[in-house]
């Protein structure tokens, strides 16, 4: 351990405690909405169904950089929305850490959307009606029927939208720049090492760095799902 | 406790348009499939809303189209017994059966969870998953789960359609227990007469979206109209019947009110009540008192009508003391016989069914 302390220098640590603590963040916020968003999309009727599909979806059709400028266009501390939400809540998002964790969330939500709603759709409509005749209302049947039958589903989209978090670049670039130790996050740092000359070690330390939490964080997952889906089988 | 049904709802195909009352007891929905049946026992539970109509348990409206009225089905307090069990797999049996107890009004009464297990011999299997379940285990423990929700009334939507012979057999009897010793009111969906039979007291039989015919098991079944229903070999009446005596030849005896009847051996006490079965096509008719013939069990009646058929044979509804038997023969029989409304005749009866046991024997 103490080798692997020294073995990174100080801009490299602060960039992976950097992606870690935005990935922690992006995937923890993202989780109650993109809940809401699979049960909206997988269960229920309304008008505007599809405008709402569309809008979860679009981050991952859109070029990074195109979602990062918009972010930059409507909270940035002189747009209308940033600047009423540094004078309301003195929350500043452009140029932040903050900033960053609303980029990588906003990246990761349709991935997240997409892995919950498939495990939502997947669960038998009529154990829910079940639930209901037996008295629960539709809060209960979603706490106790719904939700647990999902956790494996409900794991890999978490897993997933902190993998998106961590790699998260081109929004993330453009919305909060690239200041080591404020905005640097792992994927700018292996970007900024790479434009110096005698850089490439630096980012290859950090590539190795990326390859082991991105094992890691799928192992862990994988584990976490199949206890989840031994839970719901029973066995 | 009564329900009362009034309802309409357009599914395309079929117009569903129903009203009967049922009354307490076991009501069976009984009709072929795609008759509307579950439609009705779903618009009942809430989990479908007609397009109009009324339905009200006792005094409480749960469903009223002109007021607007739509209690949902998390406030109308049915048990409902689904075809396919729907257990909660990620839950132990346990969890199953208590799922609905924190959902019941505070104060309501109910049967305890020892109690449940033990009427459907579900004790052993607490702290199995559902997953590991037979099938007919799962359809006992999704009766004890509806019952342990404390409904004011249980909804069963064909219970054993999905189970074998074997599972079917090993099923009734529990049902027949909570009919006698619950006392809850059950509406039945189903679309077997022997079920039917042995269970409810009331009948709806549904035809095509429409009710068909509503009475007693011993009306409904005695009605010529329902040889059509239920095709020539499943026609036939119900009549209750007590047990007398059981004879060293092997042989029970039974009275109806119309004389006794003699049954291969019945593992039921002399004094229990049950019901019979006597199919149409198993009723021979004469004008005389036959002699000579090899069957045990001849009734007298008269003829109280006559319904033709297509082909050549006609339905014979005859009056045996209080009860009404039916029979199947030929036109040219009937006319050979002289048989018209109110002559007198034998039933020569060449098999008979146990339909029903009650419980509480000895």
């Amino acid at each position: 351990m103490a080798s692997l302390i020294g073995w990174l220098g100080p801009q490299e640590w602060q960039a992976l405690a950097l992606s870690l603590k935005v990935a922690f963040w992006a995937t923890v916020i993202n989780l109650p909405f993109a809940l809401l968003v699979s049960q909206a999309l997988a269960r229920w009727s309304f008008p505007g169904k599809q405008l709402l599909n569309a809008i979860v979806h679009l981050p991952l059709f859109l070029p990074p950089v195109v979602t990062g400028y918009l972010l930059l266009i409507t909270l940035g501390r002189r747009a209308p929305v940033g600047a009423w939400l540094e004078q309301t809540f003195g929350l500043v998002l452009a140029f932040r850490w903050t900033g960053a964790v609303l980029a990588a969330a906003i990246m990761g939500f349709p991935l997240m959307v997409r892995a919950i709603r498939l495990a939502i759709e997947a669960v038998d409509p009529k154990l829910e009606q079940a639930a209901s005749t037996l008295g629960a209302s539709r809060v209960w049947v979603f706490a106790t029927i719904t939700l647990p039958l999902i956790m494996p589903g409900l794991i890999a989209g978490a897993v997933l939208g902190f993998a998106k978090a961590m790699g998260e670049f081109g929004a993330t670039i453009t919305f909060v720049s690239n200041i080591p130790g404020q905005t640097q996050t792992l994927p700018s740092a292996v970007y900024s090492f790479l434009q110096v000359p005698g850089g490439e070690t630096a980012a290859l330390r950090l590539v190795a760095v990326s390859v082991g939490v991105a094992m890691a964080a799928l192992i862990a997952s994988e584990m976490l799902a199949r206890r989840a889906a031994k839970r719901i089988s029973g066995t | 406790m009564s329900l009362s049904v009034d309802i309409r709802h357009d599914l395309g195909d079929l117009t569903v348009e129903v009203a009967f009352e049922a009354p307490g007891g076991i009501t069976a929905l009984f009709g072929r499939s795609g008759s509307g049946k579950t439609t009705v026992i779903n618009a009942v539970a809430g989990l479908l809303k007609p397009q109009s109509g009324r339905i009200a348990m006792q005094s409480e409206l749960l469903f009223d189209s002109t007021s607007k009225i739509n209690v949902p089905p998390h406030h109308r307090r049915l048990g409902y017994v689904f075809q396919d069990a729907r257990l909660f797999p990620h839950l132990s049996v346990l969890r199953n059966l208590t799922y609905g107890a924190r959902f019941a009004p505070h104060g309501s009464s109910g049967p305890a969870l020892d109690e449940v297990a033990d009427l459907l011999g579900i004790t052993a299997l607490l702290p199995r998953h559902p997953g590991t379940l037979s099938g007919g285990e799962k359809q006992r423990v999704a009766i004890g789960r509806a019952l342990l929700s404390h409904p004011q009334m249980l909804l069963m939507d064909e219970p054993l359609a999905a189970l074998d012979t074997a599972r079917k057999d090993e099923i009734l009897p529990y049902l027949e227990q909570l009919r006698d010793v619950t006392g809850l009111p059950i509406l039945y969906v189903s679309h077997s007469v022997t079920e039917v039979a042995r269970l409810a007291a009331t009948v709806v039989v549904l035809d095509r979206g429409q009710v068909a015919q509503v009475g007693t098991v011993e009306q409904v079944f005695s009605d010529p109209a329902m040889v059509r229903q239920l095709g020539l070999r499943e026609a036939g009446s119900v009549l209750p019947a007590t047990v007398t005596q059981h004879h060293p030849d092997g042989l029970t005896e039974l009275s109806v009110s119309g004389g006794n009847l003699f049954l291969p051996q019945m593992d039921l006490p002399p004094g229990a009540k049950t019901r019979v079965r006597i199919l149409a096509q198993d009723v021979i008719l004469s004008r005389e008192l036959p002699t000579g013939l090899s069957a045990l069990n001849i009734l007298p009646a008269t003829v109280r009508d006559i319904r033709a058929g297509g082909g050549p044979g006609v339905v014979v509804q005859l009056q045996c003391s209080d009860d009404l038997l039916l029979a199947r023969i030929t036109r040219r029989s009937a006319k050979a016989l002289g048989l018209e409304p109110g002559v007198a005749c034998h039933a020569v009866i060449k098999s008979v069914s146990v339909a029903r046991h009650d419980v509480g024997r000895g």
